[in-house]
């Protein structure tokens, strides 16, 4: 189940938006979040959606890969769309069948509602689709590079974030072989009622926190070994290149903000 | 007449000091390592080997006793320069993979040492094209075998250019494939650079490529020597809980058996050709 | 009890973008009672087969019969249970699955899941450290304290505790000493003629292979390419090398020595031991010839 999930993941790839500067793309998801709030007629919610298909297809993400991967989502979108259809009750009544009526007003806001949804959930997804988890985490650390100032540790938290990332692969495949080992042992988490469950997970976490206190032992000797000693006086290999499509990718944004605000009601 | 680049005199460490139960973990311990040579530190499993590994480069303090390094006491002061000097290779490839992506990984050294951006970026390239990694430069490590894993860690260190490269166990890990390829890369590397490395191991057939071995048992140098002389004090090794190399142990069988074999033979070759002299003679 | 693998086919993360084919129509049939080493190099669908031996991995194609049961894709995980205390796995780095206070708790975690009861899984417990070499002091302490080598024999110690009928090693001795290796090799051994277990061995070891199994697969890209007697497998230089293998590196000096010679051995030479007789015996040969 988990694996099929898509949401926070990673696909390598080349197209325009895999190539722009992983500032550009946070900063651009953040003020979009705000922009999605300017639609609210048919037209405006249309533009939105459009824009959003399109920054998809510059993605070269597959919406297939998008819509199966992002089925949980879904549900909860339906589920809102139902909320909103049944217990909106305002304008004309457009259908009923018994008790149920579905107001016009209810399946507008019903439909705006999933729409503000969907883009919001297709822009964040493909910023992590089409980010690396480290470009991310780069992009972040030079974003706050100003916060550094009022002494937040803006390199340690970087650092951390980058080293949790790459260490879940490593430990996802740890606790799948722990879990593993027990149920050979007759402990079985997966199955069986739920009182064996929670017993089952003690035999679970503690050979996983175990190795994880040894890694990170491990870990931090091989930091220090290889001279780390915080961020004074630290390069950086990664470098940032923020470029002309990076500066069009916001100026787009801008003109998308003009658009909505012209033909909003 | 070469530099020393390490030494160790009298070097006594225990991990419980104030327990006189507790058998110190590395006892009354010397040697010296010279620049260019190729020294193998042997023993079994809870021998000292590792903690020795802890010493040279000043994770642990001895003691008793002093330990020099590329010419300087190690102390508090000395240990940063000393340890850009030094490239170290662990156990486990994955619990020293810093980076999220091999290049990440291989400049993270260099970004602690303050090397400027266009710098890293040839040294990056020319240390791993020393290890054959330089096809795997995007690559995550949860992508790559544990060999190349460990090729990286060691161009991580090559990075710094450093002037010895202690590899602690870092073969014992791997399956016969990895640890093939992490021994021939270290023997290309000496053969195109003569870096001096120190390897800290449990299998013999990997300090027998070494210059000269370093037995250790219960903490205690027990023997030192060329793979030559160590290996000839046969019975003594295994009764360490070590082996020896496949082509001695064969002259042994051979022997017992009732072949004459005159010498001790540390490849097949010379074995092979020692039983073709005397057969032909017949 | 016969273990059947019929046309296996297995992926992970199967209907995904990120599907990853394992296993391709692997038919494996494992004896009662034999031992049997799977060999192939690293990626090739040893560890996914060996997961198939006691249903931890459900096949998405094909059978797997162990003894009566047969496991299928949509196999219940109910009563399969049952299955894995037959089927004892020994996997790599066992001593990553420890957890309890003491290893005497450890040992008898797997038996108590069982239903065994409190006396005799401290009684079987008793017996394993013992036969593993272990001192007797060491049931009371925690896992934690013991050396690397002393919790390999203790997580050993915890699957063997289920008294199983057969047992899976998955290159139990990797990253032991050379003395620990062999005490802990011949020690499965031993168990296997004595208790007449079915032993499955998944190892990178050609010289254990060849030492120890009396029957041999080659598993080769997610498929099962080849079975067979050790002394065919490791006769048929070109097939091995085909599929990125060695020959057990007795086999090799073997072959070295008859060429320099210019004679052939009369039988090929699956441990040292062997060579050795075997050469000392050509050469007596060739000295009676004079």
């Amino acid at each position: 189940m988990i694996e099929k999930m898509i949401f926070g993941r990673y696909i390598p790839g080349d197209s325009i938006v895999h190539r722009m500067d992983p500032r550009a793309k946070i900063l651009f998801v953040f003020i979009f979040i705000a922009v999605v709030f300017v639609a609210n007629n048919a037209l405006t919610y249309g533009i939105l959606l459009g824009f959003t298909l399109f920054v998809v297809f510059l993605s070269k993400i597959r919406l297939y890969f998008l819509v199966t991967g992002l089925k949980p989502v879904f549900i909860l979108l339906i589920f809102t769309f139902l909320l909103h259809i049944f217990f909106t009750r305002e304008g004309d009544v457009l259908l009923s069948i018994g008790f149920i009526e579905i107001y016009e007003e209810g399946l507008r806001q019903g439909i705006f509602l999933s729409v503000r949804f969907l883009v919001l959930v297709f822009i964040t997804s493909i910023l992590t689709l089409t980010t690396s988890p480290i470009s991310i985490t780069d992009g972040i650390e030079t974003l706050l590079g100003p916060f550094k100032r009022v002494k937040l540790p803006v390199h340690e938290l970087a650092l951390m974030m980058s080293i949790s990332l790459r260490f879940i692969p490593t430990l996802m495949d740890e606790t799948g072989k722990i879990m593993k080992a027990q149920m050979a042992r007759g402990s079985d988490i997966s199955s069986g009622p739920v009182k064996e469950r929670i017993k089952a997970v003690v035999p679970l976490l503690i050979p996983l926190f175990v190795s994880a206190f040894k890694r990170a032992e491990d870990l931090a000797t091989a930091m220090e070994v290889r001279g780390y000693r915080g961020g004074e006086g630290r390069t950086r290999y990664r470098q940032l290149d923020w470029g002309f499509k990076d500066t069009f990718s916001m100026a787009l944004l801008v003109g998308l903000t003009a658009v909505l605000w012209y033909y909003r009601t | 007449m070469n530099s020393i680049i390490m030494s160790l005199e009298n070097v006594t460490f225990t991990y419980a000091p104030e327990d006189e139960s507790v058998r110190p973990a590395v006892a009354d311990l010397s040697f010296t390592i010279e620049e260019g040579e190729w020294i193998a530190l042997v023993g079994h499993n809870g021998s000292g080997k590792s903690t020795i590994a802890k010493l040279m480069n000043g994770l642990l303090f001895p003691n008793s006793g002093k330990v020099t390094a590329m010419g300087k006491p190690m102390s508090e002061e000395t240990l940063w320069d000393i340890r850009s000097q030094m490239g170290m290779v662990f156990q486990n490839p994955d619990n020293q993979f810093v980076g999220a992506t091999v290049q990440d990984d291989v400049a993270f050294a260099l970004e602690n040492n303050g090397v400027p951006h266009e710098e890293m970026v040839v040294r990056v390239k020319e240390s791993l094209r020393q290890v054959k990694m330089e096809d795997y430069m995007d690559q995550e490590p949860h992508h790559l075998s544990g060999g190349q894993k460990q090729r990286v860690a060691i161009a991580g260190a090559l990075a710094l250019r450093p002037r010895l490269l202690i590899l602690d166990e870092a073969t014992s890990m791997l399956d016969p494939q990895g640890r093939m390829e992490v021994i021939e890369t270290i023997r290309e590397l000496r053969k195109a650079t003569g870096l001096t490395v120190i390897s800290i191991t449990h299998d013999l057939e990997e300090a027998a490529l070494a210059d000269r071995l370093i037995v250790m048992n219960q903490g205690h140098k027990q023997l030192e020597g060329s793979p030559e002389q160590v290996f000839r004090s046969g019975s003594e090794l295994i009764k360490l809980g070590l082996d020896l190399p496949f082509a001695m142990r064969m002259t042994h069988l051979l022997r017992k058996e009732g072949v004459d074999i005159k010498g001790e033979h540390m490849t097949e070759d010379e074995l092979v050709d020692e039983l073709w002299t005397s057969y032909s003679k017949m | 009890m016969d273990i059947l693998l019929q046309d296996v086919g297995y992926s992970y993360a199967k209907d995904t973008p990120f599907e990853k084919r394992a296993l391709h129509h692997v038919n494996l049939h494992i004896p009662s009672g034999s031992y049997t080493a799977i060999i192939g190099h690293t990626g090739s669908g040893k560890s996914t087969v060996l997961q198939h031996l006691n249903a931890l991995l459900k096949p998405t194609e094909g059978t797997v019969m162990i003894g009566e049961r047969k496991i299928e894709e949509g196999t219940k995980a109910k009563n399969l249970r049952d299955i894995r205390r037959q089927v004892g796995i020994v996997f790599q780095f066992p001593e990553q699955q420890l957890f309890d206070e003491t290893v005497l708790k450890d040992i008898m975690f797997g038996p108590l899941n069982y239903g065994v009861p409190e006396e005799e899984a401290s009684r079987r417990a008793r017996e394993l450290v013992q036969q593993l070499g272990l001192p007797e002091d060491v049931l009371e302490k925690s896992p934690f304290d013991l050396s690397g080598g002393q919790m390999r024999r203790v997580a050993i110690a915890g699957v063997l505790a289920m008294e199983p009928d057969v047992l899976v090693l998955d290159e139990p001795t990797a990253g032991l000493d050379p003395r620990g290796r062999r005490e802990i090799m011949d020690l499965f051994y031993r168990l296997h003629v004595e208790k007449g277990l079915t032993t499955v061995l998944v190892t990178h070891s050609m010289e254990d292979a060849a030492r120890y199994a009396d029957q041999i697969a080659i598993m080769h890209g997610g498929k099962c390419v080849v079975t067979g007697d050790p002394v065919t497998i490791f006769s048929n230089e070109e097939q091995l090398h085909d599929y990125r293998l060695e020959p057990p590196r007795s086999v090799r000096l073997q072959r070295q020595f008859e060429e320099k010679m210019g004679i052939k051995l009369d039988a090929i030479s699956l441990t040292e031991e062997a060579l050795a007789k075997n050469i000392a015996q050509a050469l007596q040969k060739g000295r009676d010839a004079e």
